[in-house]
């Protein structure tokens, strides 16, 4: 039978304020155990939490970045459940009034645009972290915790039923990703847990209108991890519907080596997470001129920076997605331009050159060592004709090693094109009286014969040489 | 009279005046200590060192000519659930045994910088759920008025502390009338200050939304002072008022003429003692006596206040007590994996009543029952606030019974947990509306002394104090002592 995806997803992403959602303490990455700890967050026995009012506006600035509508009123209530890295055994979080509803962000696969809705958002305060002394939880004698991580902000954005494809869910994540890092609320590093996604996927038969039984996919940790985990699950449920059988509701988990999704428990052992209004802490009121300031603060977002660089910089639509995808890159090439380049030669040097070098080094754009000044003074040098296209290549290595000036370097090793009529004359007469047999080969007709002798000249002069000033002398020469 | 029987007022003087030191004050009380606490055993842990260092550098400030705050060198009582730094703070329950806070509650802080002496922690109903101090994971209490009679709850180490001259004055918490009740078993003032007045931060939490921290003393000046060093916003605690505090003791005027006085007939219900009842109404004589005027008024909802309580505070409890699961602190079961570890610390750590609350509170919160209970209670409250809302729309202070009978004997009601919560239903209302109310005695029934309720509208901490300031300057029930250790 033909089936239908449908698939949602649940996105945590931790917010990059300096300090935690109810205490003061530290969210640094990578501090040592247990020491970015305070009694607020390792919830001591007296404790009251008191909220970081950095991360209501981050919460309202993601909400207001994808499209929703901020409650005036919103609270937070008590998710109980019991787990040794959740100090408190309830994690504080939004249930019933979050502080963002109905929004939307538009993705693209393969050409065809669609707009996927956003249920919500809410805040939370993410849980510690258990380290097992053994490599599995199965084998450990014991587990220990680091409490550094509780209380780090949390944002979850949930997904409306809208994704129809694993391509589709991963476009999401790219796209929602990239909107985080424009609106600088998250780092969204994956690796750094800073950015999370659960999945739930389900199939029904093409046509139908009911959903599915979906399964959850927790612990997926990369977009490619997310991509191929959606791609299995697609096949094992469609290959249990064929086979007669019913897909139970349950929570499974990505095994990235071996490729698989694996049961973690079902829907019988789901939580009853006794959710009531968190009573340590008063409600949000969020007043409608602190969101329009918000607002007028919001950055350029990503399909409007495409927009404009396609309409105003004459790039096409995917070069302008391409550079648009990444807040950075889209930074460096406005800066490229804004230092006179010309816009495509900048879009090409970028989606080229630089990210090749980018990617072989595994340099972010941030941290490039070729400053956008710089760049944009190599690209003025082509285009004066100063350097070729061939030898620019040869200057920007040169500037990724040393940071060194396009014109310092150009000087340094010569590398100035010879424009000059007379000097390139000079020695295309001198490379025709020399090689007298490719000479007589080209007039026999081998048109390889030029080849040759340009190759020749370009030797002489290091490459220097204008090399459409070369092809013409030389064919008139020869003619 | 001993030291250990003066009020702060006087101690104050006596200090300032240079009549007596700090340390001998302090001196004094321990030694009192020493020959009451076997029998009224109002403590759980006493702090002598802290409190004669405290008490010296007292000394030294008056010594240097440094002018001193009214509770600077008075000995005090704190209730165990509010946390002290490098002092051991149990709540009462086996689970804490041994649990030392590394931070201070915001009032002891505030204390602190009165420089205010902490002679002990005192003895309570276990997380502060009970009525009679009973419930403690260590000890009961006994009323220093009749030792074979309870204190009250939960704060009933406090009040008994005060009452059997072991401290001069006390904090005690308040959730459900924790302060009130047993302030009007012993025969001390008990004030239950406006929810968010006093700052929470480090009150380990029973039920947050009604729980507060306010003074049990001998008189309604000595609370007033006590208000005076506690009272006040907090940064750390979100739902404290960011409100100035006023000189509480500006408003003890004994004017009272034309305070417009309301009488809940709700709360005068059957069963309630005779002599109780009749201690009350001569007391209102006296209040009219005084110049107030008052009308009986209907607060309809009252009936319902008692479930909506006991639905709402052991449903936060549940959730405020799930931490104590053995992993990071405080006792720790044995088991084989995590989940049988946080079964056996729980089954062995937690006393009956607590267990009895966390399961009634889990079960209010579960998924199907919710609206039916949990949201049900909420707007019984809503409703039980409105009540007070159109009440004080015609009056100034309530006046009801502090609790409906005397102090009751230990174990009399121990076994029925539903006769021991009605001794609350005067002053649960109160808890559910966040409004202030202060307990004083009024009278004497079988030799026990009977408490009356004062209740004031949101921020009328000043009116209640005023109204029973007045009334406390017409009779002599502020000077008499507990007989215990005179004469026996
Ligand atoms: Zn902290």
């Amino acid at each position: 039978m033909a089936y239908e995806t449908v698939i949602g997803l649940e996105v945590h992403t931790e917010l990059k304020t300096h300090s935690k959602i109810f205490c003061g303490c530290s969210t640094q990455f990578g501090s040592e155990q247990n020491t970015n700890v305070c009694p607020v967050c390792l919830g001591l026995p007296g404790v009251l939490p008191v909220v970081n009012e950095k991360v209501i506006e981050y919460a309202v600035r993601a909400g207001l970045a994808l499209n929703c509508e901020i409650l005036p009123f919103s609270k937070f209530d008590r998710k109980n459940y019991y787990y040794p890295d959740l100090p408190k055994n309830f994690q504080t979080s939004q249930q019933d009034l979050p502080i963002a509803l109905k929004g939307h962000l538009d993705i693209e696969v393969n050409g065809v645009k669609k707009r996927i809705g956003i249920t919500r958002i809410h805040m939370e305060e993410d849980a510690g972290k258990l380290v097992h002394a053994g490599n599995s939880i199965t084998d450990s004698d014991y587990a220990l915790v680091d409490y550094n991580r509780t209380g780090v902000p949390l944002l979850e954005i949930v997904s409306e039923p809208d994704l129809r494809s694993p391509e589709e869910a991963k476009a999401y994540l790219e796209k929602l990703k990239s909107i985080l890092e424009y609106i600088d609320v998250s780092d969204c590093k994956m690796e750094e847990g800073s950015l999370r996604c659960d999945a739930n996927i389900s199939l029904r038969p093409v046509g139908a209108s009911e959903f599915g039984t979906k399964a959850e996919l927790k612990n997926v940790n990369s977009f490619r991890s997310v991509q191929r985990g959606l791609e299995y699950e697609e096949l094992r449920q469609a290959e249990l519907l064929d086979d007669g059988g019913k897909v139970i509701q349950e929570t499974r988990s990505w095994d990235e080596a071996r490729g698989i999704t694996v049961s973690m428990r079902s829907k019988e052992q789901a939580h009853d997470y006794r959710f009531f209004p968190e009573p340590d802490l008063v409600p949000i009121m969020v007043a409608k001129e602190f969101v329009d300031s918000v607002r007028d603060s919001l950055p350029e977002l990503p399909d409007a920076r495409q927009k404009r660089l396609s309409e105003q910089c004459g790039l096409s639509e995917y070069d302008a997605g391409v550079i648009t995808a990444s807040r950075a890159m889209a930074d460096y090439f406005d800066a490229v331009v804004a230092e006179g380049a010309d816009a495509k030669t900048a879009a090409n040097w970028l989606m080229g050159e630089v990210s090749k070098h980018l990617n072989n080094e595994n340099v972010s754009v941030a941290d490039c060592p070729v400053k956008p000044l710089a760049l944009a003074h190599m690209l003025q040098l082509i285009d004066k004709g100063t350097i070729s296209g061939k030898i620019a290549k040869t200057v920007f290595e040169e500037m990724w090693a040393s940071g060194k000036d396009p014109e310092m370097i150009v000087k340094e090793k010569g590398l100035v094109q010879i424009s000059d009529v007379s000097e390139i004359v000079a020695i295309v007469d001198a490379v025709i009286a020399a090689n007298p047999q490719s000479v007589e080969d080209y007039k026999a007709g081998k048109q390889k014969a030029i080849g040759f002798l340009v190759g020749q000249i370009m030797k002489q002069t290091k490459g220097r040489a204008n090399p459409e000033m070369v092809n013409k002398l030389l064919v008139e020469r020869l003619g | 009279m001993d030291l250990h029987q003066q009020t702060i007022e006087a101690l104050h003087a006596a200090l300032s005046n240079k009549q007596i030191s700090a340390e001998e004050l302090t001196q004094d009380v321990l030694k009192r200590i020493d020959a009451v606490e076997a029998s009224v055993k109002a403590y759980l842990t006493l702090t002598p060192e802290i409190a004669l260092e405290q008490a010296r550098a007292v000394d030294a400030k008056i010594k240097r000519g440094d002018a001193i705050s009214p509770l600077a060198g008075i000995p005090g009582a704190i209730k165990d659930n509010i946390c002290t730094k490098g002092t051991r703070t149990s709540c009462a329950s086996k689970i804490l045994d041994k649990f030392v806070p590394p931070y201070d509650a915001t009032v002891i802080e505030k204390l602190a910088a009165q420089d205010a002496v902490m002679v002990g922690k005192a003895n309570m109903d276990e997380f502060a759920m009970g009525g009679s101090t009973e419930n403690s994971g260590y000890h009961p209490t006994h009323n220093p008025w009749d030792l074979a009679a309870v204190p009250g709850g939960s704060s009933g180490g406090s009040a008994a502390a005060v009452a059997a001259g072991e401290a001069v004055w006390a904090l005690g918490s308040d959730t459900g009338g924790s302060i009130r009740q047993p302030a009007a078993y012993c025969g001390t003032v008990g004030l239950k200050p406006t929810y968010g007045r006093v700052s929470r931060y480090g009150l380990v939490a029973y039920a947050s939304s009604l729980d507060q921290i306010g003074p049990i003393t001998r008189t309604v000046t000595d609370s007033a002072l006590v208000m005076n060093a506690i009272c006040g916003y907090d940064a750390k605690d979100s739902t404290s008022i960011a409100a100035d505090c006023p000189d509480y003791t500006k408003a003890l005027t004994r004017d009272i003429k034309g305070l417009k006085i309301g009488l809940p007939k709700e709360y005068f219900v059957s069963g309630m003692d005779a002599d109780v009842e009749k201690a009350i109404y001569q007391a209102i004589d006296q209040l009219v006596a005084l110049g107030a005027e008052y009308k009986e008024v209907s607060m309809p909802h009252t009936q319902y206040a008692l479930s909506a309580y006991y639905m709402i505070a052991p449903a936060e409890a549940s959730s405020n007590l799930a931490r104590y699961d053995g992993v990071s602190y405080g006792y720790r079961g044995e088991g084989n994996d995590i989940v049988s570890m946080y079964k056996t610390t729980r089954s062995e750590a937690f006393g009956d009543e607590v267990k009895r609350r966390i399961m009634l509170g889990t079960y209010a919160l579960s998924s199907g029952y919710y609206d039916a209970y949990y949201l049900r209670a909420l707007k019984v409250r809503s409703l039980v606030k409105r009540d007070f809302d159109r009440a004080f729309a015609d009056v100034d202070v309530l006046v009801t019974p502090t609790a409906p009978t005397t102090a009751f004997k230990l174990g009399e009601k121990s076994s029925d947990p539903l006769a021991m919560y009605l001794q609350d239903v005067c002053t649960i209302p109160v808890n559910l509306a966040g409004v202030p109310a202060i307990s004083l005695p009024c009278g004497f029934a079988g030799g026990m002394p009977v408490g009356m309720q004062i209740i004031g509208k949101p921020l009328g901490e000043e009116t209640i104090l005023r109204a029973a300031y007045a009334y406390e300057q017409e009779h002599d029930f502020a000077a008499r002592r507990a007989p215990l250790g005179e004469g026996k």
